[in-house]
C-alpha cells in the first residue's frame, strides 16, 4: 500500500533540482540517496519520511535523462510521486526503478501540503484522508504496472526473457488518458 | 489513415504494418550512444540483465564528453571504466578524448545516425539525431542497458505535432532564435511526450547545423523526438561516412497530426531565454543592457563550425569587454581543427577569449568555467536551470552565437544587429 504525508512542489521541477549534475558521477544507491531535492529543498531529506508522497504541478522531472533523479527519490524511500504531468524520460526512469508515479491533470490543486494521502495504482484511485476527498486518475497501462510489480524493468525483463512486452496490435488498446506518459 | 514520420519508424522497427498514437510497441533499436556518465551508469543494470554482450544488430558508439579531460579522480575513474568496458565489449566506435568531442556532435558528424533509425542514449539531447531523420530519444540507464543487451525496447507511439516554418530569417537571426521562439510559444510542457516534425519552405533554407540546433533544443519542450526530413546537404554529409544511406522517411500526405503550427520566421527577432527556464523567451530588446560576467559559446546546441563563424565575424578585430570573460568550446575535434584552419580560433584568442577542448564541462557546470554567486552568464547552450552552470545564485541567459558574441564585446546583453560588421 502507498500511503504517506504529502510534500508539495511547483511546476517544471527539473532534474537538476531533483539531483544536481555535480553528483552525476555517483551511482551507488547510498550516495545517490543523499542528494534528493538538494537544490530545490535543502531540508527535504531531514523532513521527509519513508513512504511520503510528492505532489507536483506540471512537467515534473523535466530536463536531463539522468536516472539518478528517479533513483534518488526511490532510494530515499519516497512512496510515490503524483503530478499534473511528468517529463517522459523521468516517467520511464521512475517505472523502471519501481518508483510509483501517477499523473492526473489538476491534482496539485486538490491536495495540500501535509495531507495524508493513499494511492491505489492498479485502479488509479487517490484518497486524501485529511480532506476526505477521492480522485480517479486513469489507471496505468498494464505493462507498466507489471514492471512496477516486478520491482523494476531489469527484474521484469529477467522474468520475461523472450520479450519485454507483447506488441499490442489492436488499435488504441494500450493507453488512455493522462496517466499514460511513456 | 496515413502515418507521420515517427509512426512509420516505430511501425517498421516493430515489424507492424501500422501503429497509432498511444499504442505500446516493442521496437528494434539500431544504435545506442554512451558517454562517460552513461557507461558507468549502465554497469549495474547491464550486469543484472545478464545478456553479457551487446545485441548483434546494435551499433554501439561510445564518446566520453561530460568530464573530459578528467577534472577529478572520480571522473578519471569513470573515464577509465568507460574505456575498459568499451574494449571488453569489442566496441568498434569508441572516441577517446582528443579524437572525438561532444557525443551528439560525433553522432551526427561521423555518420552514426541514418534516416529511419531508432537511436537511444542515456542523454536527453539525443533528439539531436532528428537532424538526420532518425528517431533519437533520451533514456535512463536501465532502458539503455535493456536496449543494448536485447536490441529492443518498448515505446509508446507519440502523437505528432507538425511545425510549418515559412518566411525568411532576418540578418543575425538564426536557428537558435527559432528554437527559443518555439519554446516560448509551446512552453516546457505543452509538447510533453509528443513528437514534432519540422517542415515547411523555410526548413529548406536551414543548414545541417541549423537543423541539429533545433532538434537539440526541441527537447526542452518535453518532446520525445524531433524529426526533419533529410535534405541533399544532410544526405551528402552522411554519405561521406556511410555507403548505404537509406531514403529519408517521409510522412504520408494524409498523416494525422495532433496539431499543425505555422510559424513565419521572418517575424522572429533575436531571442534570449531569461532565467531560469529555456521557455522564458524574451525579445532581445527586453533584456538588452543586462550586465554579464561570462559569455559561453559552445555545447551540443551551438558549438558547430557555423556557430563559430558567426561569432568570429562579430568579434574579429575587437576585444572581449574588460568586465567579462568569454569561453569558446568547439563541439568536436573536427570542428576545432576546421576553426583553426579558417582562422576563427586566432580571432577568438586575439579578442582575449578562452578556448577549451571539446566537451560538456561549461554547459553542465562540471568544469572549465563555472559561474559564481551573483554572476550572469550569456550562453549558447540549451539550459538555464538554477545552478546549471555553477552557483545556485548565478543567472543564465540563453541565446544564439551572434548574441553571445555581441554581448561578450559589450559586457552586457547586446543586440548583434547594433554592431557594425567588420
Amino acid at each position: 500500500m502507498i500511503r504517506g504525508r504529502v510534500w508539495k512542489y511547483g511546476k517544471n521541477v527539473d532534474t537538476d533540482a531533483i539531483y544536481p549534475a555535480r553528483y552525476l558521477v555517483y551511482f551507488e544507491p547510498a550516495e545517490v540517496a543523499k542528494h534528493a531535492m538538494e537544490d530545490i529543498d535543502p531540508d527535504f531529506l531531514s523532513k521527509a519520511k519513508p513512504g511520503d508522497i510528492l505532489v507536483a504541478e506540471t512537467n515534473f522531472g523535466t530536463g536531463s535523462a539522468r536516472e539518478q533523479a528517479a533513483m534518488t527519490l526511490k532510494f530515499a524511500g519516497i512512496g510515490a510521486v503524483l503530478a499534473d504531468s511528468f517529463n517522459r524520460c523521468f516517467y520511464r526512469n521512475a517505472i523502471n526503478n519501481a518508483l510509483p508515479v501517477l499523473s492526473m491533470r489538476g491534482i496539485s490543486q486538490q491536495i495540500d501540503e501535509g495531507d495524508d494521502v493513499e494511492i491505489d495504482l492498479e485502479h488509479g484511485r487517490i484518497i486524501d484522508h485529511t480532506s476526505g476527498k477521492e480522485f480517479q486518475a486513469a489507471p496505468m497501462p498494464e505493462l507498466l504496472q507489471k514492471i512496477l510489480a516486478a520491482n523494476g524493468a531489469i527484474a521484469y525483463y529477467r522474468a520475461h526473457p523472450a520479450k519485454i512486452a507483447e506488441p499490442v496490435k489492436s488499435a488504441g488498446a494500450a493507453c488512455v488518458g493522462e496517466s499514460c506518459r511513456e | 489513415m496515413g502515418m507521420t514520420i515517427v509512426e512509420k519508424i516505430l511501425a517498421r522497427n516493430a515489424s507492424l504494418d501500422r501503429v497509432i498514437p498511444g499504442q505500446i510497441v516493442e521496437a528494434r533499436v539500431d544504435v545506442v550512444m554512451l558517454h562517460d556518465i552513461g557507461t558507468p551508469g549502465i554497469q549495474r543494470p547491464f550486469r543484472e540483465l545478464g545478456t553479457g554482450k551487446i545485441a548483434d544488430h546494435v551499433r554501439c558508439v561510445i564518446v566520453p564528453d561530460h568530464y573530459v579531460p578528467a577534472p577529478t579522480v572520480q571522473a578519471a575513474e569513470n573515464l577509465k571504466l568507460t574505456r575498459e568496458w568499451a574494449q571488453s565489449m569489442g566496441v568498434e566506435y569508441y572516441y577517446e578524448p582528443g579524437r572525438g568531442g561532444i557525443s551528439h556532435q560525433i553522432m551526427i558528424e561521423q555518420g552514426h545516425c541514418l534516416p529511419g533509425q531508432i537511436i537511444v542514449a542515456p542523454d536527453s539531447h539525443a533528439t539531436t539525431y532528428g537532424a538526420c531523420g532518425a528517431l533519437g530519444t533520451g533514456l535512463g540507464v536501465t532502458d539503455t542497458a535493456i536496449a543494448l543487451g536485447t536490441g529492443q525496447l518498448w515505446f509508446q507511439v507519440p502523437e505528432t505535432v507538425k511545425v510549418e516554418l515559412t518566411g525568411e530569417l532576418s540578418p543575425y537571426v538564426s536557428a537558435k532564435d527559432i528554437a527559443l521562439y518555439l519554446l516560448r510559444e509551446f512552453g516546457e510542457d505543452e509538447l510533453i511526450y509528443k513528437a514534432i516534425e519540422i517542415a515547411g519552405p523555410a526548413t529548406e533554407r536551414l543548414t545541417f547545423d541549423d537543423r541539429a540546433c533545433i532538434a537539440n533544443m526541441a527537447l526542452e519542450m518535453g518532446v520525445k523526438t524531433c524529426l526533419f526530413i533529410p535534405d541533399a546537404e544532410t544526405l551528402s554529409r552522411l554519405r561521406q561516412y556511410r555507403q548505404n544511406v537509406p531514403d529519408p522517411v517521409r510522412p504520408d500526405a494524409n498523416a494525422k497530426y495532433a496539431h499543425v503550427a505555422f510559424i513565419d520566421v521572418s517575424l522572429i527577432p533575436p531571442m534570449v531565454a531569461a532565467p531560469h527556464s529555456p521557455s522564458n523567451g524574451k525579445q532581445i530588446s527586453e533584456v538588452v543592457g543586462t550586465r554579464i560576467h561570462q559569455a559561453f559559446l559552445g555545447s551540443c546546441t551551438n558549438g558547430r563550425i557555423e556557430d563559430l563563424r558567426v561569432a568570429a565575424r562579430i568579434i574579429k578585430g575587437r576585444s572581449v569587454h574588460s568586465g567579462a570573460r568569454m569561453i569558446v568550446t568547439p563541439a568536436s575535434q573536427k570542428t576545432y581543427k576546421q576553426a583553426i584552419a579558417e582562422g576563427l580560433i586566432q580571432i577568438f584568442l586575439d579578442a582575449g577569449a578562452l578556448v577549451t577542448n571539446p566537451g560538456c564541462g561549461v554547459c553542465i557546470g562540471g568544469h572549465l568555467g563555472l559561474i559564481a554567486k551573483d554572476e550572469v552568464c550569456i550562453s549558447s547552450s540549451n539550459r538555464n536551470f538554477i545552478g546549471r552552470m555553477g552557483s545556485r545564485q548565478g543567472q543564465i541567459y540563453l541565446a544564439s552565437p551572434a548574441v553571445v558574441a555581441a554581448s561578450a564585446l559589450a559586457g552586457e546583453i547586446a543586440d548583434p544587429r547594433s554592431i557594425e560588421e567588420n
